[in-house]
C-alpha cells in the first residue's frame, strides 16, 4: 500500500453561530469567530490517497485526475466564499475547521477512482488542522 | 464523526543534556556539544493532537480556548524561558527532547478533560522531531 499526497489552497470566510445558544452562548462558546460579518483565511488542504502501485503506469493514483476531482469538486465549490451562506453544507452546519474537513471528504470520497481516500487534512492556520479519517466515531 | 485536532504552540527553553551516571567522558561521547555546561536554547514547536466526536451543537471536537487555556496555564507558563535543568521535573532525569515530549505528554493525559489526548509531539530543530503517544500505542 502506498500513499500519496496532494496539496491545495483555497480561501473563503466563515462565522460560527448556532441558533439554538442564546446570544451569550454564542458569544462564550465561539468568541470572536461568532462576528456574523465572517472572518477569513486561508486554508491549506492535504488530501491522501492510498492504493497498490500500477504496475503498467507506476502510479497510485493519476495525479492529474486527482487535482481535477479536488478542483471540480472541492475548490470550485469552497475557493473564495463565504462558507455559511454559499456552501449548501453549512446553511445549517457550523463551518468549523473540523466540519469542513468531513465536508471535503464527503465531496471526494465518491468521486474517486483508483485509489480510496485515507485522510482529509485542512489547516485553518499554520498553527491549526484538523485531520479526518472517515471514522464514525 | 470523529475527527483529530491539532494544535501547535512554541516556547523557548535551555537545556543540557548531562547525566550523573556517566563519567565525564562518557558524557562527552554521548552527548557531543549537548553536553557543554553552559547549556544552550532551543525554539520548541510544540504539537498537541486531541480527538473526539464533532459536537453537533459546536461543530467542535473541543474548543480551542480551552486547549489554549490549559497549555498556556500548565506548559508554557512552566517551560517557556527557562533553563529545563533548574526545574524539579529534571531534577534526577535528562531533559532530551525525548523526556520533555513524555512529560508534556503526562501533563495533558492527567489534566486536560476536554478532548481525548492522541499525541505530542515537539520540534527542537527544523531538523528534528520526537512523538509521543503514549505508552499502550503500538504504531503499526
Amino acid at each position: 500500500m502506498v500513499y500519496l499526497t496532494r496539496k491545495a489552497e483555497f480561501s473563503a470566510s466563515h462565522f460560527y453561530h448556532n441558533p439554538e445558544f442564546t446570544e451569550e452562548e454564542n458569544q462564550r462558546i465561539f468568541g470572536k469567530c461568532n462576528n456574523p460579518n465572517g472572518h477569513g483565511h486561508n486554508y491549506t488542504l492535504e488530501v491522501t490517497v492510498k492504493g497498490e502501485i500500477n504496475p503498467r503506469s507506476g502510479f497510485v493514483v493519476d495525479l492529474k485526475q486527482l487535482k481535477e476531482t479536488m478542483s471540480r469538486e472541492v475548490l470550485d465549490a469552497l475557493d473564495h466564499r463565504f462558507l455559511n451562506k454559499e456552501v449548501p453544507e453549512f446553511f445549517t452546519l457550523i463551518p468549523t475547521t473540523e466540519n469542513l474537513a468531513i465536508a471535503i471528504w464527503q465531496r471526494l470520497s465518491p468521486k474517486l477512482q483508483a485509489a480510496r481516500l485515507h485522510r482529509v487534512r485542512v489547516y485553518e492556520t499554520s498553527d491549526l488542522f484538523v485531520d479526518f479519517y472517515g471514522e464514525e466515531a | 464523526m470523529k475527527a483529530y485536532l491539532t494544535r501547535r504552540y512554541v516556547f523557548s527553553a535551555s537545556h543540557r543534556l548531562h547525566s550523573d551516571a556517566m563519567s565525564d567522558a562518557e558524557n562527552v561521547s554521548t552527548y557531543g556539544k549537548c553536553n557543554n555546561p553552559h547549556g544552550h536554547g532551543h525554539n520548541y514547536t510544540l504539537e498537541v493532537t486531541v480527538s473526539g466526536p464533532v459536537n453537533q451543537k459546536t461543530g467542535m471536537v473541543c474548543n480551542l480556548t480551552d486547549l489554549d487555556e490549559f497549555v498556556h496555564a500548565e506548559i508554557l507558563e512552566r517551560f517557556d524561558h527557562q533553563n529545563l535543568n533548574t526545574l524539579s521535573e529534571f531534577a534526577t532525569i535528562v531533559p532530551s527532547t525525548e523526556n520533555l515530549c513524555v512529560l508534556v505528554y503526562d501533563i495533558l493525559q492527567r489534566g486536560f478533560r476536554h478532548a481525548h489526548l492522541e499525541k505530542v509531539r515537539f520540534e527542537e530543530t527544523m531538523m528534528n522531531s520526537f512523538e509521543y503517544w503514549g505508552q499502550n500505542r503500538v504504531i503499526e
